[in-house]
């Protein structure tokens, strides 16, 4: 699987801040250096626990469409961010970015995605958000609940 | 003025058992009303619902206990007997510093085991309902929606090989043992647990702690005013450990609306499978069997 040719790939350090809080399992899986961000159509909304995930499709420049699983945290605690399970359904065009796994399977854990109306929900304090750190979940929820407020 | 809060999901369970609930918890408002001033604490009185005081994030406690993080340091190290190493190294954790690939735990929570005392004040410790009356205290707690009871009544428990001697007669260890407690003062809470399951069936924290049906806890609640109580737990399980030790230290929770509606959080092993088949295994290199 070439996901050069889908993908917009950015290695970098990530700030660990940057990356919620997981309880279910740790960052052993994940490559923390780099971020993926694809564009695509929402498949399935899984709604539950140990984790909530989008998984979606995305079609890469040769044409050919890539399964992609994004893995969000458990739901009561996407709840404590303004995230529930109407945040998404299937059919959604949106732009994930996330922390992909080490194992080069299209498979990340999200960072923050844009939704169709071009407003990003953020599912952890990401660096430029100037989150209080005491605060986060109240300010998280209020920058997601705007972003999913009907205009 | 009292109110009978009855507490459906528990009805059938407590014998339709009605739990009064105090004045005091009735005067709770919003907490962000409770901020300014604080009331203090009330008398013999632990009721309401409590959250974590510095955010859900704290109560996750997702490298471990508390005061004890699996974090690779000396003074983090709880003191293993030669066994409870050997237990602890046996197991394959998904948080802490043997964290393990998600394909390749062996926690028994992720088979939707039940956690067991004293894990569920170790685990996703979210928002906590109390109730008490003369004769027991009850903890409900959001994770899988678990109840347990503490005992106030002057029952007697010691423990014996396979679970305890309550009043004199025998009971089989249990997921959530059996506790005993007593007020030390107007505000301090104290109770102690034995009788929980075995080594092969619990694990003390996420981190893959171990404890066994030789253990004993003693919590503290300590209702430090009206909107703030803190509890410490001590773990003393000579089968794993040289000596007691703290697993959690004074850890702060607040009191929340009595309104609030607290949501689901189950281990569902259908919602289980599904994640290990589609993230869990191939994340971690393992073919789905």
């Amino acid at each position: 699987m070439r996901l050069k040719k889908i993908v917009t790939l950015t290695v970098g350090f990530l700030i660990c801040s940057s990356v919620p809080l997981f309880a279910h399992h740790g960052n052993a899986a994940f490559d923390s250096g780099k971020k993926v961000t694809v564009k695509g159509t929402i498949t399935e909304w899984n709604w539950g626990n140990p984790h909530c995930f989008i998984e979606m499709d995305v079609k890469g420049d040769d044409g050919q469409v890539v399964h992609w699983v994004v893995e969000a945290t458990a739901a009561p605690s996407l709840i404590d961010i303004g995230i529930t399970k109407r945040s998404f359904k299937p059919g959604d065009q949106i732009t994930a970015t996330m922390t992909p796994v080490k194992t080069h399977q299209p498979i990340g854990r999200v960072m923050d995605v844009v939704l169709p109306n071009g407003k990003t929900l953020y599912f952890g304090p990401e660096p430029g958000l100037n989150i209080n750190r005491g605060n986060e979940e109240a300010e998280l929820t209020k920058i997601n609940k705007a972003a999913q407020a009907e205009e | 003025m009292t109110n009978k809060v009855v507490l459906s999901g528990y009805v059938a369970a407590l014998c339709c058992l009605t739990f009064a609930q105090t004045p005091s918890a009735q005067q709770s408002g919003p907490v962000n009303a409770q901020k300014s001033a604080a009331a203090p604490a009330p008398v013999h009185d632990l009721s309401g619902t409590w959250e974590p005081a510095n955010g859900p994030k704290d109560g996750v406690q997702a490298n471990g206990v508390k005061a004890m993080p699996s974090d690779g340091k000396p003074e983090h190290t709880p003191p293993f007997t030669p066994y409870g190493l050997k237990v602890f190294q046996s197991h394959k954790p998904l948080e802490g510093y043997t964290a393990v690939l998600p394909g390749y735990y062996n926690d028994p929570r992720d088979a939707c085991d039940p956690l067991g005392f004293p894990r569920i004040n170790f685990y996703s410790l979210r928002e906590t309902q109390i109730m008490q009356n003369e004769y027991k205290i009850m903890i409900a707690y959001a994770y899988a929606e678990t109840w347990r009871v503490i005992w106030t009544d002057g029952r007697t428990i010691k423990p014996v090989d396979g679970g305890v001697m309550m009043n004199g007669e025998f009971r089989e260890s249990r997921w959530y043992g059996y506790s005993v407690g007593k007020w030390v003062d107007d505000t301090t809470f104290v109770n102690e647990t034995w009788g929980t399951q075995p080594e092969d069936k619990v694990w003390l924290d996420t981190a893959g702690r171990p404890i066994s049906d030789q253990l004993h806890v003693t919590e503290q609640f300590h209702r430090v005013n009206h909107d703030r109580l803190e509890l410490t737990e001590t773990i003393d399980d000579p089968k794993m450990y040289t000596k007691p030790w703290v697993a959690m230290n004074k850890f702060p929770m607040k009191l929340e609306d009595p309104h609030t509606d607290i949501e689901d959080m189950y281990c569902s092993p259908t919602e289980m499978q599904k994640y290990n088949q589609t993230i869990a295994n191939p994340a971690s290199g393992k073919t789905n069997e």
